[in-house]
């Protein structure tokens, strides 16, 4: 079990701000999501978490004190620009990548073997990386990730490049490690994986963190108290608290209607109104998904 | 220290089982073999007797030819068209036609043949000739023929080494060759496997894989492991050319039945290409010649050039290494590699007025400085260098890739995780002075 939090990260690349003033708290045994658009600074801010490059300025700690290059063996990182060497063998080659992290020879031989058996790759242990399709290269290079057991794992983007039968084999392994106590970090700008995977996130925008809490609490926040209602008859003459914002009716004159309540009344007397006045087919409180909040924050961002 | 060794390993393992490898091991020595052999096959060769027939139409030279150990004149009475149908049709394979000559303007003199007579025989000819010819001119000159012996010199300077108080025959053509042979081999060696650091290197770039193993190690490891792995990669091939080429041509000598209790024989045939007044040296002379290639210190010779082809790699390597990691494609590479290797090439060019002083100035501070003295310094150990010039040289090469791999070093560490940037020699000085 590990936790991570990074205090006030800058980094400056020769004349363009990288990041400023990165403060980011991981708990341990989450899944956390660091989200931005291209070109925000998420990939820096990783590399310098995984000591690739270091921080102008600004301290990465890890279980409250400052991280290490020994802390380097805690963590596994799964690149966006992923690759391996195609003229090796798979098993020698995760060995390799294994050992470099400092687990024994022996260890290393035993939970390639399990791993290839448990994402069904143990027949390809002895050809060559360019002789794998691209999906298997990927199961791959997810296995170098984890195979030396990091208490942090970082992965950039990992459902790039699978289908979706292999991305849910891959989900299903990541949940796995953070039962097992791993914490997450995960990169990505693809939101339903957000939905799905994230107990936390960050939000960072042009070099600056502009959001971070836990998903339920900032889906929450973002909240306009808006309700989706479907019904059977018309919604006339409504009380002034119920503002109809849009209403539309399909063939089976169902109408889909969405109604913004204000401040001081609650879901239920809305329902109680609808009750009384229209047969209610559905009624749904209209939650942000992840991707509404991030194009939110950051088309506001580009407008200010 | 240990992941240098992780990297080390997998660089090395990898390229010893590539297939280039073994093929250039098992080709090199056959090449080398073939180098030192061939010639001497050649010249056993020559060494089938032969008969030349000679129509003398002069009448001049009638006894005044030699028989030699391979070579038999015989006087033919038949006339011309007899004698060239009969070179013709394989009978007499050799015909020196000497039509009557005035010897004021010999002319007219020609020599037929089935095959392309060779150089030596021809010469061998036209020595006869000559002194025939000379001689019946000076008897008409009607100088006395005991001033002209006396006029006649014969000199010939044998070179004693007397430095380390023992006398060693030094032999300046054994030298030369061995030098050269040295200096060439390590300029390709370092060329060859520098080149493979190069592509090492952009392998992992391309690849993509360089972040993975930069979130495990070092990257001044990773360019370590691989330059250390690549370098005793180039060290295993050259033990292995050693061991592979002596047994080539012992190999080829027992084969040919010249062995090395019987040096007068090699050795006189050695001689036949070297030089061809050397051909009539006694074989006294031939041991000489001998006693002079196994004056060589090989032992020098192999250790110095594991030594300089290592330190030259390093040196040169390290910079290969930070142009790797500068660009995206290999094509890119030209415009860094050509102002690196200026001066190991200048070291090649340098070699022939090196030879002509082995001990001088010129030579010296070449050897001296670290990015020319893998390959001088080379040259000039058959010359016998004194030890404290050695040991300097070593010294400053020894230095000098201490420095270029801190240099690369440093520009390597950025170079490797930076994609599609046009790279100049400004953005690698900025990239040389980010601070770590």
């Amino acid at each position: 079990m590990a936790t991570l939090y990074t205090d006030r990260i800058n980094k400056d690349f020769i004349g363009h701000k990288a990041l400023d003033d990165i403060s980011i708290n991981i708990p341990e045994g989450n899944i956390y999501g660091l989200l931005g658009p291209n070109g925000a600074g998420k990939t820096t801010l990783i590399r310098i978490i995984t000591q690739i490059i270091m921080a102008d300025s600004g301290v990465v700690y890890i279980d409250n004190r400052p991280i290490t290059p020994r802390d380097i063996e805690r963590i596994g990182y799964l690149p966006e620009e992923r690759g391996l060497y195609k003229k090796m063998k798979v098993a020698d080659q995760l060995l390799y990548l294994a050992r470099l992290k400092g687990i024994s020879r022996n260890d290393a031989v035993d939970r390639i073997r399990t791993w290839l058996k448990k994402l069904e790759l143990d027949e390809w242990a002895n050809k060559n990386v360019q002789d794998l399709s691209k999906g298997m290269q990927q199961k791959i290079q997810f296995i170098s990730t984890i195979i030396a057991n990091p208490e942090i794992i970082i992965l950039d983007e990992p459902f790039s490049g699978f289908d979706p039968i292999n991305a849910d084999t891959i989900k299903d392994e990541i949940l796995k490690l953070r039962e097992n106590g791993a914490t997450i970090i995960f990169s990505t700008h693809r939101m339903e994986s957000v939905e799905e995977l994230c107990d936390n996130i960050a939000l960072i925008n042009k070099s600056k963190k502009i959001l971070e809490g836990s998903k339920v609490e900032i889906k929450n926040s973002f909240k306009s108290n808006t309700y989706y209602v479907e019904h059977k008859g018309d919604l006339v003459d409504m009380p002034k608290e119920f503002q109809l914002i849009k209403s539309e009716v399909n063939g089976e004159q169902i109408a889909k209607s969405e109604i913004m309540i204000s401040d001081g009344t609650v879901g239920n007397d809305l329902l109680k109104y609808l009750v009384n006045s229209v047969q209610v087919v559905a009624f749904i409180e209209k939650i942000p998904t992840m991707n509404e909040i991030f194009i939110n924050a950051v088309t506001q961002e580009r407008h200010e | 220290m240990n992941k240098i060794g992780l990297i080390l390993s997998r660089e090395y393992l990898v390229r010893v089982r590539k297939k280039s490898f073994i093929i250039m091991t098992f080709i090199g020595p056959i090449l080398f073999g073939g180098i030192t052999i061939v010639p001497i096959w050649l010249s056993k060769e020559a060494i089938e007797e032969r008969v030349v027939y000679i129509k003398d139409d002069s009448g001049l030279f009638k006894g005044k030819f030699k028989d030699s150990d391979n070579t038999r004149y015989v006087f033919t009475e038949a006339n011309l068209e007899e004698a060239k149908e009969n070179v013709d049709r394989h009978v007499t394979p050799n015909l020196l036609y000497i039509p009557a000559i005035d010897i004021d303007q010999p002319k007219g003199v020609a020599f037929f043949s089935n095959s392309n007579p060779s150089f030596s025989l021809v010469n061998d000819l036209k020595n006869v000739l000559r002194d025939v010819i000379e001689e019946i001119k000076l008897d008409r000159s009607g100088l006395d023929k005991q001033v002209i012996e006396n006029l006649k010199v014969s000199l010939d300077i044998s070179t004693i080494n007397l430095r380390e108080g023992k006398e060693t025959e030094s032999n300046v053509g054994v030298a030369t060759v061995v030098g050269y042979l040295g200096a060439f081999m390590t300029y390709f060696f370092i060329f060859y496997y520098g080149t493979q650091i190069l592509r090492g290197v952009i392998e992992e770039k391309t690849n993509r894989i360089i972040e993975v193993i930069v979130s495990s190690v070092k990257p001044f490891q990773l360019m370590m492991g691989k330059i250390l792995g690549i370098g005793f990669v180039g060290l295993t091939q050259f033990v292995l050319w050693v061991i592979l080429t002596a047994a080539v041509s012992s190999g080829i000598f027992y084969a040919f039945g010249i062995t090395k209790s019987d040096p007068g024989n090699q050795i006189n045939q050695t001689m036949d290409i070297q030089d061809a007044e050397a051909i009539a040296a006694a074989n006294s002379k031939s041991s000489e010649m001998f006693q002079a290639i196994l004056s060589q210190d090989y032992t020098l010779i192999v250790f110095a050039f594991a030594f300089y082809f290592l330190g030259g790699f390093f040196l040169y390597g390290s910079l290969f290494a930070a142009v790797g990691s500068a660009i995206d494609h290999e094509s890119d590479a030209q415009q860094f590699m050509l102002p690196i290797t200026i001066p190991l090439i200048f070291s090649i060019i340098a070699l022939t007025a090196v030879l002509n002083e082995p001990n001088g100035s010129l030579a010296f501070w070449l050897s001296v400085i670290p990015f020319t003295s893998p390959v001088v310094m080379m040259m000039r150990i058959p010359f016998e260098v004194p030890l404290w010039e050695l040991l300097l040289s070593m010294v400053s090469l020894l230095a000098g890739f201490i420095f270029t791999t801190w240099i690369a070093g440093r520009i390597y560490r950025i170079g490797i995780l930076i994609y599609g940037t046009k790279v100049n020699y400004k953005t690698l000085a900025k990239w040389f002075f980010v601070k770590s």
